[in-house]
């Protein structure tokens, strides 16, 4: 459905069967589907853990941390059943790569769910898609039933004498439910308000039960590492920055797509060469580099490498890949305010700090972005985010404090601009007149 | 309430996924508001009780979720998003020709019960900005008079 681009630099991995017809499993056999399964099955648990741990590998979802860790952490002895848990939720604004994966090769996400269960011992695998991406549940449960039916999943895979069940299932239209514990209380049938941690999902999560929670694009991965070797994925990327990433570029750019770069890609390069800079005769006024909750980079701050470390040392985050794309005709209040406008729809409400916090900030910003700000509320809007950072029960308050707080911090000549009674001077240079930006 | 042969069998299918009942709940009210178009007294009584949950559990649930209604949609809910990546490609100003093209504002349904109208958050589809879900149906790289001629076609349709 959604259109494919590629260009000359990209190192093409979770993406290396898109567009080659890969749901149809005789031909995902034919690219050399399930051969990981199989490998890993001979290798054992600990095995596959350390291969994983070594390539580098960091999640996807956003906090970037390292899987193979993450599944160590899993108790070897459990009574109550292990459970694995892949995060399709992808809701967060300027993230649309985890749809890629489920239209065009679902079978290697099965395959890494497969694998993650065989590292802990589990035996049943869950695979969550958010309700929008119906036609994608289609997608994904035709390859499960299409897998079954060659005996790859289900009892004695591959003859083996392991069993492994995988399930679909979907949600209906919450990006809160994306956070792992919300996840959980969702796939459980409840509404997604978070647990309280620790105890992690690894050692108490679904139904009580040990449970691996990743992200489809970080287990659609591991069964290239396995094939592939760990040394050849971590060397794909910066030290502790193994591999690719599908990088989803997205805003004011002449090749807006997704496009898989190594870890590390310098995002001046991304934005000019990958996806043929600013249209409309524009210059380039500010990145968010990572989805909506990482905090913002400056036209001269793009001079980075993308990767989780070079990002945090820029003080912002990799998060979940979403690099949106600002030009100079961009109103910064306003781009504030529609994020802060989300966090504050999206939040759960179960504490106070975020719940009242982005209601509050919402409000405040709607006020500049009207032309009616008072100049003190340009430090108690930032002071308002810093004193949600690290309050909240899940990371959402931060995901919206954050940002915020990077908005005023570097334009806060944009705000002083949006004082009282003073239109909005961006607005006239509007983007109406010249939209849209794509010509076909 | 009788629902379609499909869903029952998906619904029993789903039963043995999981090791409690309630787990099927959220896709449940889902394929069942495909069905019905909204989810009625009727529906949340009838799942409640096959899932062993009292109707206010099931209400609490719906009301979390933003794709699940009590209220009657039009046939076709266009769906469009003005998070950050579609704003800056004209989400704002495609939800306002949507809008006066129908008639309806966000949430409204027109007269004829054919559109509704609703703007949304991030749909995944922020590389293909602006982004539009009808239904199920994503309609990406839009421009204003590409959505005419998508919303025509739905006309149409009928
Ligand atoms: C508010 C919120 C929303 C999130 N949404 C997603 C999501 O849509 N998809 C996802 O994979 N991770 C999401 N995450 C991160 C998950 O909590 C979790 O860290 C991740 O799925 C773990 O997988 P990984 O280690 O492979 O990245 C979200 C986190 C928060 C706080
Ligand atoms: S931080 Fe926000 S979303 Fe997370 S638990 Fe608190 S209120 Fe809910
Ligand atoms: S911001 Fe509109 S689809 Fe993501």
């Amino acid at each position: 459905m959604a259109d494919l681009v590629s260009h000359p630099d990209e190192v093409k991995v979770v993406s290396k069967r898109f567009g080659k017809g890969a749901t149809n499993l005789d031909r995902y056999l034919e690219l050399d589907g399930y051969k990981a399964v199989q490998k890993a099955l001979a290798m054992g648990p600990d095995a596959i853990i350390n291969e994983v741990k070594n390539s580098g590998l960091r999640g996807r979802g956003g906090a970037g941390f390292s899987t193979g860790m993450k599944w160590s952490f899993v108790p070897k002895q459990s009574p109550k059943p292990k459970y694995v848990l892949c995060n399709g939720d992808e809701s967060e604004p300027g993230t649309c790569k985890d749809r890629l994966i489920f239209e065009h090769d679902p079978h290697a996400v099965i395959e890494g769910v497969v694998i993650a269960g065989l590292s802990v011992g589990s035996h049943v695998g869950y695979i969550y898609v958010r309700g929008e991406y119906r036609y994608l549940s289609e997608i994904m449960q035709k390859a499960i039933r299409d897998a079954y039916a060659r005996g790859f999943l289900g009892k004695n895979i591959f003859g083996s004498g392991y069993d492994f069940d995988v399930y679909w299932h979907g949600g209906a239209g919450a990006y809160e439910v994306g956070e792992e514990s919300a996840l959980m209380e969702s796939l459980e049938g409840k509404r997604g308000i978070p647990r309280i941690r620790p105890p992690f999902p690894a050692v108490v999560g679904l139904w009580g039960g040990p449970t691996i929670i990743n992200n489809a694009e970080t287990l659609a991965n591991v069964p290239h590492i396995i094939m592939g070797g760990a040394e050849w994925y971590a060397g794909l990327g910066p030290p502790k920055n193994g591999g690719t990433r599908l990088f989803c570029l997205s805003g004011h750019l002449s090749r807006p797509g997704v496009y898989e770069l190594p870890m590390g890609y310098n995002l001046k390069k991304m934005i000019y060469e990958v996806a043929g800079g600013i249209p409309n005769g524009r210059k380039l006024k500010a990145v968010v580099p990572g989805g909506a909750s990482t905090p913002v980079l400056t036209a001269d701050e793009v001079d980075v490498g993308m990767d989780f470390d070079s990002l945090a040392k820029a003080g912002s985050m990799l998060g979940s890949g979403g690099v949106v794309v600002l030009d100079d005709a961009t109103c910064m209040v306003k781009f504030a305010l529609r994020t802060i406008k989300f966090y504050q729809h999206e939040s759960c409400g179960w504490c106070i700090p975020c719940r009242e916090g982005t209601d509050w900030l919402k409000k405040t910003l709607a006020r500049f972005h009207a032309g009616a700000g008072l100049k003190k509320d340009i430090d108690n809007i930032y002071y308002l985010a810093e004193n949600m950072l690290g309050r909240t029960f899940c990371p959402l308050g931060d995901a919206a404090a954050m940002p915020t707080m990077a908005f005023v911090k570097k334009f806060r000549k944009e705000f002083e601009d949006h004082l009282e009674g003073k239109p909005c001077p961006y607005e006239p240079l509007g983007r109406t007149m010249e939209l849209p930006v794509l010509a076909h | 309430m009788r629902f379609s042969e499909q869903f029952e069998q998906r619904f029993t299918e789903m039963l043995g996924h999981y090791p409690t009942k309630r787990s099927v709940l959220v896709p449940t009210l889902l394929y069942a508001q495909d069905e019905a178009g909204f989810l009625s007294d009727e529906i949340i009584h009838e799942i409640a009780g096959r899932l062993d949950l009292t109707d206010l559990e099931v209400r609490n649930v719906i009301s979390y979720y933003s794709m699940l209604t009590t209220k009657p949609r039009g046939k076709y809910n266009v769906q469009v998003c003005t998070n950050i990546a579609c704003m800056l490609r004209g989400g704002e100003e495609l939800l306002e020709h949507c809008s006066k093209k129908l008639g309806i504002g966000h949430k409204g349904t027109t007269a004829d019960g054919l559109f509704s109208l609703e703007e949304v958050e991030c749909i995944g589809a922020c590389s293909w900005a602006p982004a539009v879900q009808v239904n199920y149906d994503f309609h990406e790289n839009l421009t204003t008079v590409k959505m005419d001629k998508i919303l025509d076609g739905y006309k149409s349709k009928v």
